[in-house]
């Protein structure tokens, strides 16, 4: 194991009595990384985050949090653990300052230094003017931050965020986009989410899990580079026999679409001066070219829904 | 660690009316039963005089208030208790305090004791009724440390009963419900074991009455008192295997 990794999880595998959520999960978070958890409801997200921070026993498989085995030294793993719940573990009858107080002392974060812990989260946060104010009291957006606040408080190596935008405002997303990329700085964060252009702006790794199961893992470069384009849509007037465009060279696979348009698919270089040539030549009178986009919201669905399908054939 | 999660809990009660409300309730009908008592001692006082090795104010006084105390203890601890864990639960704070770097004992101990605190402070403010006797009287200082650490062992036993039953349901009301069931089942089972069924005396031995009497007459047997610390270990383990169990089930 790398020095720098700081969660090793190996085999996840967790029942709930005969449904699998979570099945062989197996991966790996290194220090200034932003990883993202992508997936559909249900899909075993939240599963993995408790089993991470302790707060659900996995059914098999091995856990360590910055070399620290979570389920031999619980304790001294879970200190460099931060961790946000779809719901901020807020107490309502406190206030802001009084349950920060709290939990870093929860945290064993020593007493002399609990009310610089305290104030730099709250200014992380935002939550520098409502600390005299009863967390019941705020609003939806300043309890999430709270809880953000409650994780980063005693600068753990690992921050687990589970839908950590969900219920702001969209200045506020920003703002904690923000804090998330400077926070993935210094320490490793593991966040999930079903907002796609998130991960896109905050992630620096993907992972899609669909039925308990990783079926996409990469950078978010490798992403990018697989959204980019491979197919291009072509509209002529006069449209040609598809079998003359599929012996064009470099193209994989041709099809006719309504309105005679075709989209063309290839491998390797870009087919379209050949295409334009071709189309001056034997006068297919082309009107459009556009190159077509896959959006990480199409790779998403294509991961999910194919194997959706593939598991209803099956069973 | 256990004395921030308890001092976290003490201040939860203290925070919302439910505590106040309780101990205000509380030591007003105790007070008023300490009024009567006392009636009944200066209605009997001349008779007393007369009597050689007479009973004197602990007997009179201070052990009916503290078989009263007991029963409306059973009445309360239930309220107190019943949120502890199920509202943890409820609110998903839990997560809060699984992922902190804390055992489950310590969560557990820590808040068994925070609820613990609170009845000590209304055994506190309860006891000073017969203290202020001391003013004008004179007071069996024993009987009334007797009696002191049976109502004590006897509330402690009630709130791990209670935060065991907290901490098998999310909803609050059904823990009060089964608790208070709970505790008056194990306060009058000892009225079968005055029959002569079989096994009347095992269930004699059961009864938490029982094992407080004694306490209030002064005697202070080994017995009563490891009957009650048994109860108390064991349902504070409950509680914490029970705990444990949320992690691992489904």
């Amino acid at each position: 194991m790398p020095k720098d990794t700081l969660v090793h999880a190996e085999h996840l595998t967790r029942y709930y009595s005969l449904t699998c959520a979570v099945n062989d999960v197996s991966f790996d978070l290194a220090k200034g990384e932003v990883l993202g958890f992508l997936g559909p409801n249900g899909a075993g997200k939240s599963s993995t985050m408790q089993m991470i921070t302790g707060n659900l026993a996995p059914g098999a498989g091995q856990i360590s949090i910055a070399g620290i085995d979570l389920l031999d030294q619980p304790k001294r793993a879970k200190l460099e653990i931060g961790y946000l719940p779809e719901q901020p573990p807020v107490y309502r009858e406190l206030t802001v300052d009084e349950y920060l107080y709290y939990c870093a002392k929860l945290n064993r974060i020593p007493r002399s230094h609990i009310s610089r812990a305290v104030t730099t989260a709250k200014e992380r946060c935002g939550l520098g003017d409502v600390g005299k104010r009863l967390i019941g009291n705020l609003s939806k957006g300043y309890q999430q931050r709270a809880g953000i606040a409650q994780a980063i408080i005693h600068s753990p190596a690992v921050v687990v965020l589970d839908e950590p935008t969900v219920g702001l405002d969209p200045l506020q997303i920003r703002e904690i986009r923000a804090l998330i990329c400077e926070l993935g700085k210094e320490h490793g964060i593991i966040l999930s989410t079903h907002i796609l252009p998130e991960v896109q702006a905050t992630c620096n790794r993907i992972q899609i899990i669909n039925r308990g199961k990783l079926v996409f893992a990469d950078t978010t470069t490798g992403l990018e580079q697989r959204m980019n384009t491979t197919a291009l849509i072509a509209g002529f007037h006069t449209a040609p026999d598809i079998t003359a465009l599929q012996q064009l060279p470099g193209v994989d696979h041709a099809e006719l679409l309504a309105d005679q348009r075709v989209r063309i698919r290839y491998r390797g270089s870009n087919p379209a001066e050949t295409l334009i040539e071709q189309s001056v030549t034997k006068r297919w009178r082309l009107h459009e070219l556009t190159p077509e986009c896959r959006s990480l919201e199409q790779i998403f669905i294509e991961l999910t829904c194919s194997e959706t399908h593939e598991n209803g054939d099956t069973s | 660690m256990i004395f921030t999660i308890a001092g976290r809990e003490l201040r939860s009660l203290f925070l919302s009316p439910l505590a106040w409300s309780m101990l205000a309730v509380t030591l007003f009908i105790l007070a008023w039963l300490f009024l009567t008592q006392i009636e009944i001692f200066l209605s009997l006082q001349p008779r007393l005089a007369a009597l050689e090795g007479a009973p004197g104010v602990a007997d009179i006084v201070v052990a009916p208030l503290f078989a009263d105390a007991a029963v409306v203890l059973l009445l309360i601890t239930p309220l107190i208790t019943m949120r502890v864990l199920s509202e943890e639960r409820r609110n998903r704070t839990l997560s809060l305090l699984f992922s902190a770097p804390v055992s489950m004992t310590e969560i557990v101990i820590g808040k068994y004791l925070g609820v613990l605190s609170f009845f000590l402070i209304l055994l506190g403010l309860l006891a000073l009724m017969p203290l202020s006797l001391l003013v004008g009287t004179e007071l069996d200082t024993g009987k009334l440390a007797a009696g002191i650490l049976g109502l004590t062992l006897v509330v402690a036993a009630f709130s791990a009963i209670g935060l065991y039953m907290s901490s098998l349901t999310e909803q609050p009301t059904v823990a009060a419900v089964t608790t208070f069931g709970l505790l008056l089942f194990l306060w009058i089972v000892d009225l079968a074991g005055d029959s002569d069924i079989r096994g009347g005396s095992v269930l004699a031995q059961l009864s938490m009455q029982r094992h407080f009497e004694p306490l209030l007459k002064g005697l202070f047997n080994s017995a009563d008192v490891a009957y009650y610390l048994l109860v108390i270990i064991l349902f504070t383990g409950f509680t914490i295997r029970r705990m444990d169990a949320i992690r691992l089930q489904h």
